[in-house]
């Protein structure tokens, strides 16, 4: 008991400290390190939206960037060349686009399980990468560059200013703390409950009277939705939306952050993003062949620590509770 | 459409299919007997369409080259499922795909060190590289005719392989009862091995005998890759026959969206696969149980 009480306390603290830390950090100065957290943050927002379905669904999408992409690109066509978007119409549309677009997709792809699900996510994926790359629609693939950013203004009065560093640094903090507890809160409604019955054993939630398909189609659509956001905070971030957002590089790289900071917790995908990029950057500031440096981290990451980062943690715990108690 | 653009175009998407069929056998074999999903399967035929590039300049003869390079791919299988695959049996399919995605980096990057990421092209060989006229102004490669016939070869020695030998008993064996056949004392890891190397072997030779037709270019594994996964799909996991099937119908498919409907022709293919998830979400050739 005391134990358990501990970890959970040990557990708050490390969350708080975090959240401490994230808070203070544009204080430090350095636009470039205020920029590239907000960009970890933005990628912590969509491996969170992945985790409810790999970690807590069961089903492992290989195609997710294709929803992030979608969010990112609803920005792009909606922003007007001679003026700013708004906000709050533009955020609220791109949500509803990738919803719209990630429910669409789950009527096909929920139906099919484990490797077909893989396979199926990622084609589906690809399609989308087509549609924006080969057509005029999406501009091909040079994408769009938004002359302005979005502004917050309500009326007369503008609460932020997208423009700033700094502010677009809080707003997105402010998002990915809101989407972290959104989904601690899903997961610890029935829905979430359902969802990891699901994951662990479908056959005896479908014989308990739960309508599976529709469940995991809810989930699929909920995470669609979640990725569509962060795309969007991508492009408000970079100005700019480019094929490259839906490609299965970027997909294949979310799977990697959930692996890195251990898949099935929210707070592991938060982590997971920023290993992923610090990892990134450090490969990148050595070589310009990194890929081929993170390629191999990669493969000996699933050879010898298979739980990932979150693994190397309990079993250095353990290691040090176990001694404790020798003595 | 005149009956002899039809036939081209007929001809054509055939030859596509069959090709696709090449590459995704090993898929489907590997997947249905190993139980492995691998991404990396694609970067195979890139390094095969490199091979041919590569050693067909320094042979001088296109076949001489893909002699070779059967024999480096096979090699390049075996050591791949001795050091990397055969860890990830006991493991879950996201361990997989990451492992494979990893190695998709790893040749990716080698390919970029070593050929560059320029678009290189292979020279048809001599014998080959006459057409046979049709009309006045059409007529068909016959390089693209030689290579359905090689297809269709490989694939009635692969019929043969699978059901008329030892080998392909323990095979089949192993694809519907692996505990059972490893219980029996046959040598599974052994038939894993074969079955790994075989699969890129096939997945290279596809690469090589594309590589005067299609060009050699960064990125053409991913996009066999993808469109393989298609074919899997559709002809149902583990199902070399409906591999075949589905190769000939997404090959005919995607050459016809192309001349048809030019301006949706990267979408024909998934169109028709998710059409066909809604009938059949296991696939038109799923075995059953």
């Amino acid at each position: 008991m005391g134990s358990a009480r501990g970890a959970v306390n040990g557990k708050a603290i490390a969350i708080g400290a975090a959240l401490v830390a994230l808070l203070l950090f544009p204080l430090a100065g350095a636009t470039f390190y205020t920029e590239l957290v907000t960009k970890v943050m933005i990628l912590a927002i969509f491996a969170l939206s992945l985790d409810l379905l790999v970690g807590f669904t069961g089903l492992v999408s290989f195609g997710h960037a294709a929803f992030f992409g979608i969010g990112a690109y609803t920005l792009g066509l909606m922003a007007p060349k001679y003026e700013a978007a708004s906000l709050w119409v533009t955020l609220p549309a791109a949500l509803l686009v990738a919803g719209i677009a990630a429910f669409v997709v789950g009527l096909f792809v929920v139906r099919v399980k484990g490797v077909y699900f893989i396979m199926v996510t990622l084609a589906f994926a690809q399609m989308f990468y087509f549609v924006f790359h080969d057509t005029k629609f999406g501009r091909g693939s040079d994408g769009i560059s938004m002359n302005f950013k979005p502004v917050a203004t309500i009326g007369s009065y503008t609460p932020f200013d997208l423009a700033n560093v700094a502010h677009v640094y809080f707003l997105v903090l402010a998002l990915m703390v809101a989407t972290f507890v959104f989904l601690r809160v899903v997961l610890r409604s029935p829905f979430g409950r359902a969802l990891m019955g699901i994951r662990s054993n479908e056959h005896r939630m479908r014989s308990l009277g739960f309508p599976v398909y529709r469940y995991k189609l809810a989930s699929f659509t909920l995470a669609g939705t979640l990725a569509g956001l962060a795309g969007y905070l991508s492009a408000l971030q970079f100005g700019f939306v480019n094929p490259e957002l839906l490609s299965w590089h970027q997909s294949g790289n979310v799977l990697l952050m959930l692996i890195l900071g251990g898949v099935g917790s929210l707070f592991g995908a938060v982590v997971g993003a920023f290993a992923f990029v610090a990892l990134a950057e450090i490969f990148q500031a050595l070589t310009t062949h990194w890929q081929l440096l993170l390629g191999a981290a990669i493969i000996l990451l699933v050879i010898f620590l298979p739980g990932g980062l979150a693994s190397v943690a309990a079993r250095l715990k353990r290691t040090l509770v176990g001694e404790a108690i020798d003595e | 459409m005149d009956v002899y653009t039809f036939l081209i175009q007929l001809l054509n998407g055939v030859q596509y299919g069959l090709l696709l069929f090449l590459v995704a056998s090993g898929l489907t074999l590997i997947f249905g007997i190993m139980g492995i999903i691998n991404l990396a399967h694609g970067s195979f035929y890139m390094i095969g369409a490199y091979m041919a590039f590569s050693l067909a300049s320094l042979t001088g003869n296109l076949f001489v080259a893909i002699v070779v390079g059967v024999v480096l791919s096979v090699l390049l299988g075996i050591v791949l499922e001795w050091a990397l695959f055969s860890h990830l049996y006991k493991r879950d399919h996201l361990e997989q795909v990451l492992l494979s995605y990893g190695l998709i980096l790893v040749f990716e990057e080698l390919r970029s060190l070593i050929a560059g990421n320029d678009v290189h092209g292979v020279a048809v060989p001599a014998v080959f590289s006459g057409s046979i006229p049709l009309t006045d102004t059409l007529s068909y490669p016959v390089y693209r005719l030689f290579m359905s016939v090689v297809c269709l070869a490989l694939a009635g020695l692969l019929y043969l392989l699978i059901h008329r030998t030892r080998l392909g008993m323990m095979i089949r064996a192993g694809a519907s009862n692996r505990e059972m056949v490893a219980a029996l004392g046959l040598n599974i890891n052994l038939v894993y091995r074969l079955v790994f190397a075989l699969g890129v072997a096939l997945a290279a030779f596809a690469g090589m005998l594309a590589a005067p037709v299609s060009s050699v270019y960064p990125g053409m594994g991913t996009q066999v890759l993808i469109i393989c996964f298609v074919v899997v799909v559709i002809g149902g996991i583990g199902s070399i026959w409906g591999a075949l099937a589905a190769a000939l119908l997404i090959g005919v498919a995607d050459t016809f969206g192309k001349v048809l409907v030019p301006q949706a022709a990267g979408v024909t293919v998934y169109l028709l696969m998710a059409a066909i998830l809604l009938w059949r979400p296991e696939g038109l050739f799923k075995r059953s149980g």
